[in-house]
């Protein structure tokens, strides 16, 4: 049970959470974006294991699962919504899909 | 007693017969219209005769019977119930005016029976004589006051009747607004008898005056103001001067309105008012005299106006305005009785005078100016015979009804409680004056030669239904003076002791104030007195006969000469004293300037519009810089939540770490 302090986790999650919010702002490519989202999923994912693992709780575990589902069924929607826009505009770029401005 | 008890009955009639034609008339038939209007006045005349039934059997001490409802407001210590107050007074009222009203009503069917909008004027005669009703009847000053707005209202619905032309629709704004600036005067006298004694109610408040004493002229209290205030009411409505220029542009209402409000009835609600109020008024000397002299001056003033008008509803309207005036010289002198008998008097002939004019009018076809008519007497017989009538009435003839009712006045200014030698030399004018315009207008309608086009105008007899009015009302105006025999020797001064009761108080008040003995009921030394004084009375009435009759009928070129020699004079009469282009440029045009330039584009631009228009802009600004935000960019909504969160996570940390 020692070893790895949680703050260690911590910090972790909390770096790869900020590159998927840096990802999620400044790259342009849809892909990308999912990805980014996926990351930060994960990096929530990683701080709930640390914690259920810290708190000896299986509250975190549990969640993390929860999580996991909803991940995979937001891609499978996020990239049916992708392979739409592709098809229609013929490109990725997601300044291009900006219809839906006042 | 089933009237008596349930006396609420009675105003409620005509009411009940405004609705029906005002809700339903529209679509009803004449005859329909005209059985619920007319018939509706028919139930509360013959109510009214009830109550004078059951009034004569009541026992002397039930008299002023009042009746209370149902509460109408409690707060505090305000508190005011529908009531009624019957008294001798109450009972004239009464009787006067739903059966005058009742005559012109039936009159209305023929006059009004080629016009639009027929059942709208019935409802709105009907109405107007509920709120009447609810004045004469009213136990308190704030029933009294629902009463005299409403019959205001009524007056500007009716004055402004022909609604889409220009000039009765202003003719009807000036009544409504001139009245309302003698109204103001009269709602700040009640807030003061409130204030005063506590209570709306006449019986409380006459229980009350009792104990205030009588305000002499160097000692001016709140007994002088209130009535003072009170009697600013009735200069509005009843047009005394300042205040009467309304009435004669009230002329463009149709003629039984004229008839009806401007001449028997509403008008002389001032008149009741004060009357009603007398025993308020004996304790205000000073408010007396100001009624005694406006009264006298307003009879003498209006009728130099009558002289030179040439429109035969405009030389009533002024005759009313000083007919009015005697009124108010009769309570002013403290003949209260003297006043309200030329107020019944008045409603007859006055209300006969209308409605003959009215009936000529038809008969021409609408045309009104005197100077287009003459030689009508054998043209128009009924009409004639009815029109003399009235005349000899009012000018005071011996023996007609005017004759008893105006020289009481005159006498009473002479020699009565209060008495005033310049006011009645003012009242003994204006008589003379009143002799000569009625018989100008006698001679130059029906009499001389013919003035108007034969071809275009047929000139005919009116429908039975505005003959048999005139009749009656002829018929009342002959006799009507016999109610009282008033101080002829010997008389019964039948009508002045049936109203002693309500003005007891205030003739004992008089006498021993002055020790001038009350109201003397025939006795020698009064009747004698009285003969010397009618002498001058019938002697002016008969010689502006003869001064009418030589302008007009023997030397019918003279009025044209003596109109020339007296040009000044002349031009001023029939500017009527410039009193209109006075107001215009003293009152109307400060008013309208300060209306369009600080109320509208000052206040209401400025201020109002301004802070509504500029909330609605700093609206709409900051919503166009908000809607930059809706770009459609998904990365910069991405922006947005990433800041809010932070911040949202910044403040919760920083809260959680304090």
């Amino acid at each position: 049970m020692n070893g790895v302090p949680i703050s260690y986790y911590l910090a972790l999650s909390g770096i790869l959470f900020g590159l998927g919010v840096v990802a999620f702002v400044f790259k342009r490519n849809i892909i990308t974006i999912l990805m980014s989202i996926e990351l930060m999923l994960n990096a929530v994912n990683l701080a709930f294991v640390a914690f259920s693992r810290a708190l000896g709780q299986f509250d975190g575990l549990i969640f993390v699962l929860f999580v996991i589902v909803v991940a995979a069924a937001e891609a499978v929607v996020g990239l049916a919504i992708v392979l739409q826009v592709a098809r229609n505009r013929r490109s990725l770029n997601i300044e291009d899909v900006d219809q839906m401005k006042s | 007693m089933p009237m008596l008890d349930h006396i609420w009955i009675l105003p409620l009639l005509p009411l009940a017969g405004a609705a029906l034609n005002g809700l339903l008339g529209r679509r009803w038939p004449r005859e329909m219209v005209n059985f619920c209007g007319v018939g509706s006045v028919t139930l509360a005349f013959a109510a009214a005769l009830e109550v004078a039934r059951e009034f004569f059997l009541l026992a002397p001490g039930q008299i002023p019977l009042v009746k209370s409802f149902w509460p109408w407001i409690a707060a505090g210590q305000f508190h005011v119930d529908f009531s009624f107050f019957i008294d001798q007074l109450t009972l004239v009222m009464l009787l006067v005016v739903t059966g005058v009203g009742l005559l012109i009503h039936i009159y209305s069917t023929g006059y009004m029976a080629h016009e639009g909008g027929y059942y709208r004027f019935f409802s709105y005669m009907n109405l107007f004589m509920f709120f009447m009703l609810t004045l004469v009847t009213a136990g308190s000053l704030a029933q009294l006051l629902v009463g005299w707005e409403g019959v205001g209202l009524c007056s500007y619905l009716l004055i402004s009747f022909f609604f889409t032309k220009k000039s009765a629709a202003d003719a009807g704004k000036k009544a409504f607004i001139t009245t309302r600036i003698g109204d103001l005067g009269f709602m700040i006298g009640i807030l003061l008898i409130f204030w005063t004694f506590h209570s709306l109610n006449f019986t409380e408040i006459f229980a009350g005056v009792a104990s205030f004493p009588v305000e002499t002229p160097g000692h001016l209290g709140v007994m002088t103001w209130i009535c003072l205030l009170l009697f600013a009411g009735a200069v509005g409505k009843s047009a005394q001067l300042p205040l009467y220029v309304w009435l004669p542009d009230a002329m463009e209402g149709p003629t039984p309105v004229s008839a009806l409000i401007h001449a028997a009835t509403m008008v002389t609600a001032g008149v009741y008012m004060v009357a009603r109020m007398n025993f308020l008024y004996v304790h205000a000397p000073v408010a007396l005299l100001t009624v005694d002299v406006i009264g006298a001056v307003t009879a003498f003033y209006a009728a130099t106006i009558a002289l030179v008008q040439t429109d035969i509803k405009k030389v009533l309207a002024y005759s009313t305005i000083s007919q009015l005036g005697y009124m108010f010289l009769g309570c002013g002198v403290g003949a209260f009785s003297a006043g309200i008998f030329h107020l019944m008097t008045h409603a007859f002939f006055k209300g006969l005078l209308f409605m003959a004019a009215g009936s000529v009018i038809h008969a021409m076809g609408g045309e009104q100016d005197m100077r287009n008519m003459g030689g009508l007497a054998r043209k128009i017989p009924w009409t004639y015979g009815t029109m003399l009538a009235a005349t000899l009435a009012i000018t005071g003839m011996p023996f007609f009804s005017g004759f008893f009712s105006k020289d009481a006045i005159l006498e009473a200014a002479a020699s009565g409680p209060n008495p005033n030698r310049v006011l009645w030399a003012l009242g003994l004018g204006g008589a003379l004056l009143t002799s000569f315009y009625m018989f100008r207008l006698l001679f130059l309608t029906f009499h001389g030669e013919r003035r108007y086009d034969d071809h275009s105008v047929h000139v005919h007899e009116s429908p039975a239904s505005m003959v048999i009015p005139l009749v009656i009302l002829a018929i009342l105006s002959v006799g009507g003076g016999w109610f009282a025999l008033p101080k002829l020797e010997g008389g019964a001064n039948y009508f002045f002791r049936f109203l002693s009761p309500v003005f007891h108080a205030s003739d004992e008040l008089a006498a021993s104030g002055r020790g001038v003995e009350p109201m003397a009921v025939g006795t020698t030394l009064a009747a004698g007195i009285a003969h010397a004084l009618w002498q001058p009375a019938v002697g002016v009435a008969l010689l502006g006969f003869l001064i009418a009759w030589w302008f007009y009928i023997a030397r019918s070129n003279a009025p044209r000469r003596l109109a020339e020699s007296l040009h000044g004079a002349y031009t001023l009469l029939l500017n009527k004293y410039y009193v209109d282009k006075i107001y215009g440029s003293l009152v109307i045009r400060p008013l309208l300037w300060i209306s369009t330039n600080v109320l509208w584009h000052g206040v209401d631009e400025s201020v109002i519009d301004g802070a509504v228009n500029g909330s609605a802009k700093t609206v709409q600004s900051t919503g166009k810089q908000l809607v930059e935000m809706e770009s459609g960019n998904v990365r910069s909504y991405a922006t947005w939540v990433v800041i809010g969160a932070t911040a949202f996570t910044s403040l919760l940390l920083w809260r959680l770490g304090r």
